[in-house]
């Protein structure tokens, strides 16, 4: 008997429980819907979006956004998202109607969020983008016009350890097309070192490491089957055959790839820019060198970076305060300070050559940049994403054996065709 | 739901009411489940279903006017170079992964049941795979079938085999993740199978050994059988947990190299969120097929259940 009535007891307070938590999930959610309309409606409050959750609010880049608010004469609210995440959240936000007031979105997706109809033309807010390098405001033009302004940019380059390669007698310098280079890996291999790194994962990374490679073989991403490609990855398929690169690739991220550099063993890395700090506490002497293109000169390399973009508003006279905020972190002060935190070439001229004249060691890196294209530029835009795909699983079969580069080739191109 | 008619119950018994009233606290009570359920089960599945009906584009998806397209993406998915593929890898992984894992979750519980000394200990550690955040156990194990500086390449370079590509061959990698996932998988059925055979009487053990049956025999022709209806829900939940696996196969492999590794799961987030352009509608439509086939399993036991009650 007391048994049962305990057992009715304790069921009479769950359902209290639940129906308390009930009550409070529905206060809630009140409570979170007025907070977002009135933040929206708010005009001394202006949202700002970036990838950047390294940084935090105490951090250069995170006063150097307040400050900015400051001089708009608003209060500027950052929130920091993951990368891979920011598109997709953009997204979601305009369809909700509270995309935020600035937004820094990497390159590639620029051309995503015009596609969706979210992203204000630069022409439109009256922004000046005459000093930008054309190749790498390319990233961001759709039919002519800009969609946002370059921070600044990052490419590929190959890292090399200088004692690896003193110890296999290699010349960096004597590196100058894919002949000389697989030469060098073959003296590396045979004085017992490992050759060379690089991701060729089945994401955006591993088409991004592929590129420069495709490229600077004459490769045109319209006709992915095309000799051109074919050669660039019977490259790559080579190196893993041969063991000058290892079969780990496959799973490697840039970060991975550079773990592995960074151990000392490999006598090449192809990696960015952002890794110039790491490069510095490896403990080993490094240089860099331009990644050759198949015939000698330096392939083409993919622009990396991230742009200012001004999402679409209902309430257009939001535009005035964000065009000062953009203009303040996109002047030649503000990208000197933003390019030296994150490792970036900055997209002037101008600011690029005080940026070589503080530390020349970007030199190598300011000359890929000028030699860089957008992987979504040469009016690819949003076709360039269906291209990607098939790309990179075609890297991926042809590494791991599974096809022939040819084939692998064959069948991306008809995947990049449906679209 | 299943609380609510039995409070009910409760509640009139120690205050009788007039009837109107009754049903208005009724009511009031269900209605917190009945906004819970609408809002996180219906709704999210209603989306899910009206996403996979349209042709979203970015565009369309922002100004919410996709055109209705019928089973255009049910059609587009199924005629995707992708589709054989994945589904044999979902079934494959599916099936390999509960087969050992409920063989060797049973093995483990029959061992466990006899009670030595340290019995509970050991139980507790086999317990650690389904403590550890999946994106520990997975990473771990995606360290050690590394092909280059991997232990378990270590391993067999000690005994003198050549290192296999456990995540970079075609041919290895579903294998490695199946491995991983059965690790994982253990401790439920271990857990579950465990509970169940404490409810089997220990007369019955005893009865059988005076009959003379070994324990081959009693496991045969006691356990396995009174453990039947413990075995089936374990296999049911277990079914529904793998086909739907993600987050270890993408952490390991990203559904990859190339799609040797990718099942219905990876697929429909590559679709979705994978690339810089997102396919919606084709994502959700693979998403509802995997709803589908899960659905058809747990109508399956519904069905075995009813008949073994009768």
């Amino acid at each position: 008997m007391r048994n049962t009535r305990r057992i009715r007891n304790t069921r009479r307070t769950l359902l209290i429980a639940l129906a308390a938590t009930g009550a409070l999930v529905s206060v809630a959610a009140c409570g979170s819907g007025s907070g977002s309309s009135s933040s929206s409606g708010d005009s001394k409050t202006y949202t700002f979006w970036d990838p950047y959750p390294q940084f935090d609010a105490s951090s250069d880049w995170g006063k150097r956004v307040a400050q900015c608010g400051t001089q708009a004469g608003v209060k500027i609210k950052r929130t920091a998202y993951d990368t891979s995440d920011l598109g997709n959240k953009a997204l979601l936000a305009a369809q909700q109607g509270n995309a935020p007031d600035v937004m820094l979105v990497d390159n590639p997706v620029v051309s995503t969020l015009v596609e969706a109809g979210i992203l204000n033309k630069t022409s439109d807010l009256g922004l000046d983008t005459s000093a930008i390098q054309k190749n790498i405001i390319g990233a961001g033009t759709l039919d002519g016009s800009a969609y946002g302004i370059p921070v600044g940019a990052n490419t590929l380059a190959l890292y090399y350890n200088k004692k690896i390669l003193a110890a296999a007698h290699v010349d960096p310098a004597s590196v100058k097309d894919w002949g000389s280079l697989t030469a060098a890996l073959a003296k590396v291999k045979a004085a017992g070192k490992k050759g060379i790194t690089f991701s060729a994962i089945n994401t955006e990374e591993g088409s991004f490491q592929f590129l420069p490679w495709f490229w600077g073989a004459g490769g045109d991403l319209t006709k992915l089957n095309s000799a051109e490609g074919v050669a660039a990855l019977t490259l790559w398929k080579g190196w893993v055959d041969s063991g000058y690169a290892p079969k780990d690739v496959l799973n490697n991220t840039q970060t991975t790839s550079w773990q592995e550099f960074a151990t000392g063993d490999y006598a090449f890395s192809e990696n960015g820019t952002w890794q110039l700090g790491n490069a510095d506490k490896a403990g080993f002497g490094y240089g860099i060198i331009n990644i050759p293109a198949q015939k000698g000169g330096s392939a083409p390399v993919p622009t990396g970076g991230e742009f200012v973009t001004v999402p679409v508003q209902k309430d257009t006279g939001r535009y005035g305060v964000s065009k000062k905020i953009v203009t303040c972190l996109t002047s030649a002060g503000s990208l000197l300070a933003t390019d030296t935190t994150l490792m970036y070439v900055a997209p002037t001229a101008a600011v690029q050559a005080q940026q070589v004249a503080r530390n020349p060691e970007l030199k190598p890196w300011v000359t890929a940049v000028a030699a860089a294209r957008g992987r979504t530029s040469g009016g690819l835009g949003t076709k360039y994403p269906t291209i990607s795909q098939p790309l990179w699983t075609a890297v991926q079969s042809a590494l791991s054996g599974g096809k022939s580069p040819q084939g692998a080739l064959d069948v991306a191109q008809s995947a990049a065709g449906k679209g | 739901m299943a609380l609510n008619p039995r409070v009910g119950g409760g509640w009139s018994r120690s205050s009788p009411r007039p009837f109107g009233a009754r049903q208005l606290a009724g009511l009031a009570f269900i209605a917190p489940l009945l906004a819970y359920l609408s809002a996180f089960y219906a709704y999210p599945l209603y989306r899910n279903l009206d996403l996979s009906l349209r042709d979203y584009t970015v565009r369309s998806f922002v100004q919410g006017d996709a055109p209705y397209s019928g089973w255009d993406n049910f059609s587009t998915v199924l005629h995707d170079p992708t589709f054989w593929p994945a589904m044999r890898n979902t079934m494959v992984f599916t099936f390999v992964s509960i087969v050992f894992q409920y063989a060797a979750g049973l093995a483990l519980a029959v061992f466990f049941n006899r009670h030595f000394r340290l019995a509970s200990t050991l139980r507790a550690l086999f317990l650690i795979p389904w403590l550890l955040p999946l994106i520990v156990s997975a990473s771990t194990w995606s360290w050690m079938f590394n092909s280059e500086s991997g232990v378990v390449n270590y391993g067999l370079h000690l005994v003198g085999v050549d290192p296999v590509g456990w995540l970079t061959s075609p041919d290895w990698a579903l294998t490695s993740v199946i491995v991983a996932n059965i690790w994982i998988g253990i401790p439920f059925n271990l857990v579950i199978l465990y509970s169940g055979l404490q409810n089997i009487p220990a007369e019955l053990y005893e009865a059988a050994s005076l009959d003379g049956a070994g324990a081959w025999q009693q496991f045969r022709r006691i356990t396995f059988p009174l453990l039947r209806p413990v075995s089936a829900i374990t296999l049911l939940l277990g079914l529904v947990y793998t086909l739907k696996v993600f987050d270890l196969i993408w952490i390991m492999t990203k559904g990859g190299p190339g799609d040797s590794s990718s099942t219905l799961a990876t697929w429909s987030y590559q679709l979705g969120f994978g690339t810089l352009l997102p396919k919606f509608g084709p994502g959700a439509a693979v998403g509802n097929i995997l709803i589908l086939i899960a659905l058809v399993f747990g109508l399956l036991y519904i069905r075995v259940q009813r008949r073994q009650e009768s």
